[in-house]
């Protein structure tokens, strides 16, 4: 049970651009519970590696900047690589709790699932806004139709996938469209997979650096001709 | 009029391609193909100018000109979708170029064992 408590099997991973006011807290906190804590650095260009170091975490750092989706994809092959049992993905902006995480690798333990994807429309503790709201409805609605895994959330940035789940992953989609690919992906490859409950804080730092609607735009281009 | 219906029947064509990943080398060898073919319907052009305005008549456009100008907006489409796939594919290949740095730099793979010396064996044998 001890070692239960301390989460030394599982790895979290962080994909980080640009975020040195934030990422230090959220990697500090992480390692209250999870030790193991890979922030992929994706060229961040404010010093966010050395902040994410001095917290504790496991740096990768991209040569280049080349997008969230490939960050993730370099996060979940370091992670496999360091011999993580359990795989997190976890923004690095603060948006996330570290709770809804455990909560979520107790149920991977339970061998209930091989991913947990979390959502925060499986309860009202989230409040987007009402354009938010809308962009997410529609993306929900088209990944539903085009993935055939029907979930409540399709772009959360929290989920936790077991070993076996973390390494049929190929994240091709550097940029933003990788959210429906790993449902595609999950749903083709047969995993078992549930939803979990989470609460995203949006703060006004979180705000200030939200999805813009051109960003629905690039993500169907992006689906379309890949 | 015909003009129409190969017009939406190219483009529609233009669109399709995009979508399919290139493959190889068939693809190098239409490329290649479509040059030389290119290349020579432009010497036809310069030897026989009023070859393009029959065509038009043909397909009811009314200039070769404009028949000209039609087939050189199908084939920049063509050549913007192309070429958009092919930047996806070096984007790709540059990603996981990137990655295999970013990894390695970060957690260095296990040491290989070192091989057994085979020198020293043959050497032995010499002996």
């Amino acid at each position: 049970m001890a070692h239960q408590a301390l989460h030394d099997d599982t790895c979290v991973v962080v994909p980080l651009y640009n975020e040195a006011t934030v990422v230090g807290d959220v990697v500090r906190d992480l390692r209250t519970s999870f030790p193991v804590v890979v922030a992929v650095d994706d060229g961040s260009t404010d010093g966010s590696a050395a902040v994410a170091r001095a917290a504790g975490a496991v740096v990768v750092e991209h040569p280049i900047n080349l997008g969230q989706g490939a960050a993730l994809q370099t996060g979940i092959e370091t992670a496999l690589r360091l011999g993580a049992e359990y795989v997190v993905t976890f923004d690095s902006d603060g948006q996330h709790q570290r709770v809804d995480a455990e909560a979520m690798v107790a149920r991977l333990r339970s061998g209930e699932a091989d991913v947990v994807f979390g959502s925060r429309f499986l309860d009202a503790r989230t409040r987007p806004g009402l354009v938010k709201r809308a962009v997410l409805r529609a993306a929900i609605v088209y990944s539903n139709a085009t993935t055939g895994v029907h979930l409540t959330d399709t772009h959360n940035g929290l989920r936790a996938l077991n070993r076996r789940a973390a390494s049929t992953l190929r994240i091709r989609q550097n940029r933003m469209a990788h959210a429906s690919e790993i449902i595609e992906q999950v749903g083709r490859a047969r995993l078992r997979w549930v939803e979990h409950p989470v609460h995203i804080l949006y703060t006004d730092y979180s705000r200030s650096k939200g999805q813009s609607v051109f960003n629905a735009v690039n993500i169907l281009t992006e689906m379309i001709y890949r | 009029m015909l003009i129409k219906l190969l017009l939406l029947v190219a483009i529609a064509a233009v669109f399709v391609l995009g979508l399919r990943a290139p493959s190889g080398a068939r693809h190098l060898a239409l490329r290649r193909v479509t040059v030389v073919v290119a290349a020579l319907v432009a010497t036809l052009s310069v030897v026989f100018p009023d070859a393009w305005n029959a065509i038009a008549e043909f397909v009811g456009v009314g200039r070769g000109t404009d028949l000209l100008l039609y087939g050189l907006i199908v084939a920049f489409l063509l050549y913007m979708v192309t070429t958009y796939r092919r930047f996806r594919d070096m984007e790709q290949q540059i990603t996981l170029l990137a990655r295999r740095i970013a990894v390695d730099e970060a957690v260095p793979r296990p040491a290989v064992p070192p091989v057994p010396a085979e020198e020293d064996v043959t050497g032995d044998d010499q002996r």
